[in-house]
């Protein structure tokens, strides 16, 4: 078609009938292709895959039960495994036991990463739209010494950084595959282990609960950029109960005055926390390592202290036995 | 023009015949046996080391004698354990007992996972130079004796789990494609009784172990693998022990290195 032509048919309006035609049947065209590979699509990803995850989930404490059960038994300067930078560190060889004598300090620790080093087991039930039953948050009952939980699955935005940052701190869900990842934001200041070993309120958390049958596994990873070098991860486990129904609160966390005199933070300066020896006094296991920091995580690790490790001749205290670590109904 | 305009409708005509034909032989083709490895819906190959952020000096160095703690073991078990004895377990060749199937996940190590061929998954492992098996399909165990490592069947924990829709018709959400579980199940049996402890707590050879390994991606590609493992022995433990254990991906064979056994360290 020459250009005298186009111009003619231009005027005519010909070309321009075409065109749209043309424009039309393609768009049927490429519909149907859509519609195809949309369908395709469908039978080959799950759009929006979920699973149960409601009920009551009893702690099944056993790979960690030095953590997750005695708690500060596992020694009060240590943080095997854990991967401390220096200043968190330091701040976690200041912590003093007794800042929980402190009214004000009685609950302060208790973030939402206490999920994964507690005791306790979870009651997890959906928030639904009242018009069509679609979830609108999952939510994770408290105990006295965590507030409750609320992961929005409506695919709202976490709140700006400088929001306040409450108990619960802000989460959100989203599922892969079978998978519920939880992201959590704006936490307080709270521990990663019960004895005091800090994580800052610029921590992030990501948990994901993985259900197997009537167990449920939880990996936790904690980000922080003030107080670790690295992703810490904490793995434990549930099973779901149908005889001890596990309550949505327990009781508040009461504060009480223990006798720390107003004004004063129990507390421990630099080089004289009189625990820093505890783990090699007690167990033979060198207080470097008992400091922590990424490379005490793994086998590698135990090249460095194969020589130094002196194990009692016999288990110095808390020992367990039979008898000793029943099930947990919650 | 007319030529002009067909050519451009026929090229749409084309591409989505084309389209519907693709569609049409990929239903129509014969579906060949599938395999456990063309099913795998997450990949745990490759070398991984663990990661021990919990339960430190229980699992990273041998426990002095009597430590029980987290094990809900029953008097048997404890009658043994106190009598534990690295040395006679030296003299009778017994330092792969903390190396069995029944713990060895637990420990600090590192996996080298293959697959041999399509239905089996071969996991090599540094710590005490064992070698797990894991057969999928209808893989038959061989008649023989227990064994530290016992014999594994795998399957890709895939089934399909299917919401109920909501009452009154539902909605578009909970009328969803059905979820697909994405990990590896292993149910192993035909074990030697070994330890869960180092320091000697017994599990018994009547024990089966259940696993679910999972795998998660992280945003930056780093990926981790969760293993979770349920041991239930009728003889010497008062309930099902149920671990969890995590290992990071490595993108080659860097700090491998098989060690022999050892009862004390």
């Amino acid at each position: 078609m020459g250009s005298n032509a186009v111009l003619g048919a231009l005027v005519s309006g010909e070309l321009q009938m075409n065109w749209m035609t043309n424009v039309l049947n393609s768009a049927r065209t490429l519909s149907l292709v859509a519609v195809m590979g949309v369908s395709l699509s469908t039978l080959a990803v799950p759009a929006s895959a979920q699973i149960d995850i409601s009920g009551s989930w009893a702690a099944r404490n056993y790979s960690d039960p030095l953590s997750n059960n005695p708690g500060p038994e596992t020694g009060p300067a240590d943080y095997l495994g854990m991967p401390y930078n220096d200043a968190g560190r330091a701040w976690a060889l200041s912590y003093s036991y007794s800042q929980i004598s402190m009214p004000d300090r009685a609950c302060a620790f208790y973030s939402p990463a206490y999920i994964g080093i507690g005791p306790f087991g979870l009651k997890i039930w959906n928030e639904t739209e009242p018009r069509n039953g679609a979830t609108v948050a999952w939510v994770i009952g408290g105990w006295e010494d965590t507030g409750v939980l609320r992961i929005w699955m409506d695919g709202r935005p976490h709140p700006s950084p400088n929001a306040i940052h409450p108990m619960s701190g802000f989460s959100t869900g989203k599922w892969e595959g079978d998978v519920l990842t939880i992201r959590t934001t704006h936490m307080r200041v709270g521990i990663l282990r019960r004895n005091g070993a800090p994580h800052s309120d610029q921590a992030t958390m990501l948990t994901r609960l993985m259900r197997h049958g009537d167990i449920m596994t939880m990996t936790i990873r904690i980000d922080d950029p003030l107080y670790l070098t690295e992703p810490y991860y904490l793995t434990r486990t549930f099973q779901l109960s149908s005889v001890n129904p596990i309550r949505t609160v327990g009781q508040p966390c009461t504060q009480a005055n223990e006798g720390v005199p107003e004004g004063v933070v129990p507390h421990f300066l630099p080089g004289q926390n009189p625990f820093l020896r505890e783990l090699e006094n007690t167990y033979g296991i060198p207080s470097d390592a008992a400091m922590g920091g990424a490379e005490t995580a793994f086998p590698d690790f135990r090249k460095k202290i194969k020589d130094r490790y002196k194990a009692p001749a016999k288990c110095p205290r808390v020992c367990g036995g039979p008898g000793a670590f029943p099930l947990r109904a919650g | 023009m007319h030529q002009k305009n067909f050519g451009i409708r026929g090229t749409w005509i084309a591409t989505a015949a084309l389209s519907l034909l693709t569609t049409a032989q990929c239903f129509a083709q014969p579906v060949p046996a599938r395999t456990a490895k063309d099913t795998a819906p997450i990949d745990i190959s490759g070398y991984w080391v663990s990661q021990i952020t919990q339960a430190w000096r229980l699992r990273m160095v041998t426990p002095p004698k009597g430590d029980y703690m987290g094990i809900s073991m029953t008097d048997a078990s404890k009658t043994i354990a106190d009598a534990w004895d690295q040395t006679k377990d030296e003299a009778a060749g017994d330092q792969c007992k903390y190396y069995a199937a029944g713990m060895i996940m637990t420990l600090p190590e590192r996996l080298h996972i293959t697959w041999p061929d399509d239905n089996t998954l071969k996991m090599d492992i540094d710590a005490g130079t064992q070698t797990r098996v894991f057969h999928f399909g209808s893989w038959k165990a061989p008649a023989g004796p227990p064994t530290w490592q016992g014999n594994s069947v795998a399957e890709w924990d895939s089934r399909a789990l299917k919401i109920p829709p909501a009452r009154g018709g539902g909605n578009r959400a909970q009328i969803s494609p059905p979820t697909r579980l994405t990990h590896l199940k292993v149910r192993t049996d035909n074990l030697k009784g070994a330890y869960l402890r180092k320091n000697g707590v017994p599990y018994s050879d009547r024990s089966v172990l259940t696993e679910y390994y999972d795998l998660i991606r992280e945003d930056d590609g780093q990926q981790m693998m969760i293993v979770t493992t349920v041991l239930e022995d009728p003889i010497y433990l008062e309930n099902p022990l149920i671990l969890t254990a995590q290992f990071r991906k490595q993108q080659d064979a860097a700090g491998w290195d098989p060690t022999p056994c050892s009862a004390r360290w």
